[in-house]
């Protein structure tokens, strides 16, 4: 699925990451840990710029458009998978089965009394679902998330979780929550100064084997 | 919860106009009324291939005029207009500041052609006045929003001569710096256009070269004025302005001598209204007033609304087809190079010229007024909106083509659209009275038309009128800037976006 072989990365200039080597195959669920500017979220563009198809992606700014409904923003999703005159109408008038298909997602993160509101006017935890909502209408074989539930409480964070596990077969996360992190996924990576130093599955880890990343 | 889909005010204030504009076509009439206008359209741009320098003195002379009407009109006004400024928050300065604002400049040219003839304090007062009102309201602005914190800390007891200078001027003056330099490209124009009504300006030397048919000289004027305002900040120089406003004076000055005869006749006979001057009772007054106002001011207000309406609307599709070819988003460097080249030929190039060389190709019609409002306010709208787009960061898995923009790009810019095409809406509406001048029944037209009979109290009260006019749509537009919460930011006066934006 993920092939990546001494790969190097630059973010404004500087080195952030060096000499990745990371394998990852169909069905897996990686976890990306690691103190803030370990290299996360460079490693989750990398992976996107090397298999940008069939990939959803949750990016740590979201990427919303204020001005447009909530429902707007996750048919943005998949725009591409329909023609610009569809997508110019639905636009103008939201198609009655795509409106459909985006509830029942939103209703699965809590959202779906949101679903004609402008982005502008939610909190920036319901912003963040908004934008998991999207990937999950996108769909596609991989999901890459970037902090996906940082602005989320604990009971809402596993349910975002939940749905974005159940929705991709393979998936990586990038995750400052160690607990989070060992009870969602089954394999952990992480990261520090821009380099993997554990890569090991979750069981045969415990809190205080990941602390020693912080 | 919101169970149905609704659209945003924006969208709903948008389509009232495009349908307003819509009922506005049936009263207007669009035609092209020559009979070869293509074939005039391509000897026009078949001169572009050979422009015609030999004239180059009365080039010259028109072009020394026009830069130094500009440059003594501008630096007048900005003197007088920091003055007012002062006392800006005097209630009655704030409203003949609006009313003379409200009035173009073209109209104060041919009222003061009445008291001074050709003499240069007609081109002086017709820049400076309208300037120095525009001035006297930016500035106040600028000192308003100005941070005021060095102010506080000044001791009461010092002078507010000095306090001004040491505690205000260093902060706000890049703000007025721009400004005035934006408004002397903008006096530019009006100087140019001023040779229209017989001022020796760039506009007199077009008007003539045109209508002679000498196209190669009509785009020998029209390059080298894309050239004089292209270059702006390299010959607009602090080190300079002195010696420009020393030797304008020269340039401008000629043989003609004020009349004080016509100065009294004019405020004491010419401008008071006919049946007073008669003695006439009041019926017959009533009668006077009534005819003017059925047969020349309604009929000129519908057509300038009219034109006005279709106009803003024209200017903003343009604006919304215009920005893209300027915008990192959807354009490699070399297709935007043609995209600003074309927006800037199309924005530097008054409207009233541009409108003046389609009516000469298409006849007089409301097309061509119409055609040439919405390139010139759609080119300056777009390029505002085309570089703001830029600002904006999309995903790395944004959409692309046609998808982008409708999505992504349109729904983020809307706001700051709306907000620049409701600031031009006034600037649009003082043009579209302006253009009557040229054939087109609008105010501008019944003005005209009654300063030719020598009708003077007519025109005043038709211009009185045009500049009410002006003042409720200025409100208007304010009032729906308020009610959809456009705003524009205020630190984007330090670049040219927010002058060029409200004029």
């Amino acid at each position: 699925m993920i092939q990546l072989q001494s790969e190097t990365a630059s973010y404004h200039g500087v080195k952030t990451l060096h000499d990745i080597d990371l394998q990852v195959s169909k069905g897996e669920k990686l976890a990306l840990v690691g103190q803030s500017g370990s290299g996360k979220s460079t490693l989750i563009k990398l992976i996107y710029e090397h298999y940008p198809v069939n990939t959803a992606l949750v990016p740590q700014d979201y990427g919303l458009v204020n001005n447009l409904s909530v429902y707007h923003n996750v048919y943005i999703g998949c725009l591409e998978q329909h023609s610009t005159f569809y997508n110019l109408i639905n636009l103008i008038r939201p198609k009655a089965d795509q409106v459909e298909m985006v509830r029942t997602i939103l209703t699965g993160l809590q959202l779906e009394e949101y679903l004609f509101r402008p982005v502008g006017r939610l909190s920036g935890g319901q912003k963040q679902r908004v934008a998991v909502a999207r990937s999950l209408f996108q769909k596609g074989l991989l999901l890459l998330a970037d902090e996906p539930v940082s602005s989320v409480d604990e009971q809402q964070s596993k349910v975002v979780l939940k749905q974005m596990l159940s929705g991709f077969s393979t998936v990586v996360l990038a995750l400052h929550d160690i607990q989070l992190a060992l009870a969602f996924c089954d394999r952990i990576i992480g990261l520090e100064k821009g380099r993997i130093v554990l890569d090991s599955p979750a069981e045969a880890l415990t809190e205080k084997d990941l602390l020693s990343l912080y | 919860m919101d169970s149905a889909y609704k659209h945003s005010p924006a969208w709903n204030v948008s389509w009232l106009f495009v349908l307003l504009a819509g009922f506005s076509l049936f009263f207007s009439d669009i035609e092209i009324i020559s009979l070869e206008p293509w074939q005039e359209l391509k000897r026009l741009f078949m001169g572009l291939l050979a422009p015609d320098w030999s004239n180059l003195s009365e080039i010259g002379e028109a072009f020394l005029q026009t830069l130094a009407f500009a440059i003594l009109g501008v630096a007048g006004g900005s003197v007088i207009g920091f003055l007012l400024a002062q006392i800006f928050h005097w209630r009655w300065i704030q409203v003949s500041c609006a009313f003379i604002r409200a009035i173009h400049e073209l109209f104060w040219a041919l009222i003061f052609l009445q008291i001074f003839g050709l003499h240069p304090l007609t081109g002086l007062l017709a820049i400076g006045l309208p300037y120095a009102a525009t001035f006297a309201k930016v500035y106040a602005e600028i000192l308003e929003e100005g941070d005021k914190s060095a102010l506080q800390a000044v001791s009461l007891d010092a002078s507010r001569v000095s306090t001004f200078f040491y505690a205000r001027l260093p902060d706000l003056w890049q703000h007025f710096k721009t400004y005035t330099s934006y408004r002397l490209e903008c006096g530019l124009r009006s100087s140019a256009i001023l040779g229209f009504v017989g001022l020796p300006t760039l506009g007199y030397t077009l008007s003539s070269a045109f209508m002679e048919g000498h196209y190669s000289v009509v785009w020998a004027l029209l390059l080298l004025f894309y050239l004089l305002i292209a270059t702006i900040r390299y010959w607009v120089r602090p080190a300079l302005l002195p010696i420009y406003i020393i030797a304008a004076p020269f340039i401008v000055a000629n043989d003609s001598t004020i009349s004080f005869d016509n100065v009294q006749r004019f405020f004491t006979e010419d401008i008071i209204p006919a049946p007073i001057m008669r003695g006439e009772s009041l019926s017959e007054s009533w009668h006077w007033l009534s005819d003017l106002l059925i047969n020349q001011a309604l009929p000129g207000i519908a057509n300038t609304v009219v034109l006005t309406q279709v106009a803003l609307v024209a200017s903003g599709i343009l604006t919304l087809l215009f920005f893209p070819l300027i915008s990192t988003h959807f354009f490699k460097p070399a297709g935007r190079t043609i995209g600003h080249v074309l927006l800037v030929i199309l924005r530097t190039t008054p409207e009233y010229i541009l409108a003046y060389i389609l009516l000469q190709l298409w006849g007089p019609s409301m097309l061509p007024a119409i055609v040439a409002l919405a390139l010139h306010n759609g080119a300056i709208i777009g390029h505002l909106i085309g570089r703001y787009s830029i600002e904006i960061q999309l995903r790395v898995d944004a959409s692309r083509g046609l998808n982008r923009y409708f999505y992504e790009l349109l729904p983020r810019l809307y706001g700051q659209f709306l907000a620049f095409l409701f600031y031009r809406w006034e600037i649009i509406m003082r043009e579209s009275a302006i253009l009557g001048i040229l054939g087109i029944a609008t105010l501008g037209f019944y003005i005209d038309s009654s300063i030719q009979e020598l009708h003077f109290d007519k025109a005043m009260i038709l211009i009185f009128i045009t500049a009410l006019l002006n003042v409720l749509v200025d409100s208007l537009s304010r009032y729906l800037r308020a009610k959809l919460r456009l705003r524009t930011n205020v630190d984007c006066r330090a670049t040219n976006d927010y002058c060029t934006a409200r004029e």
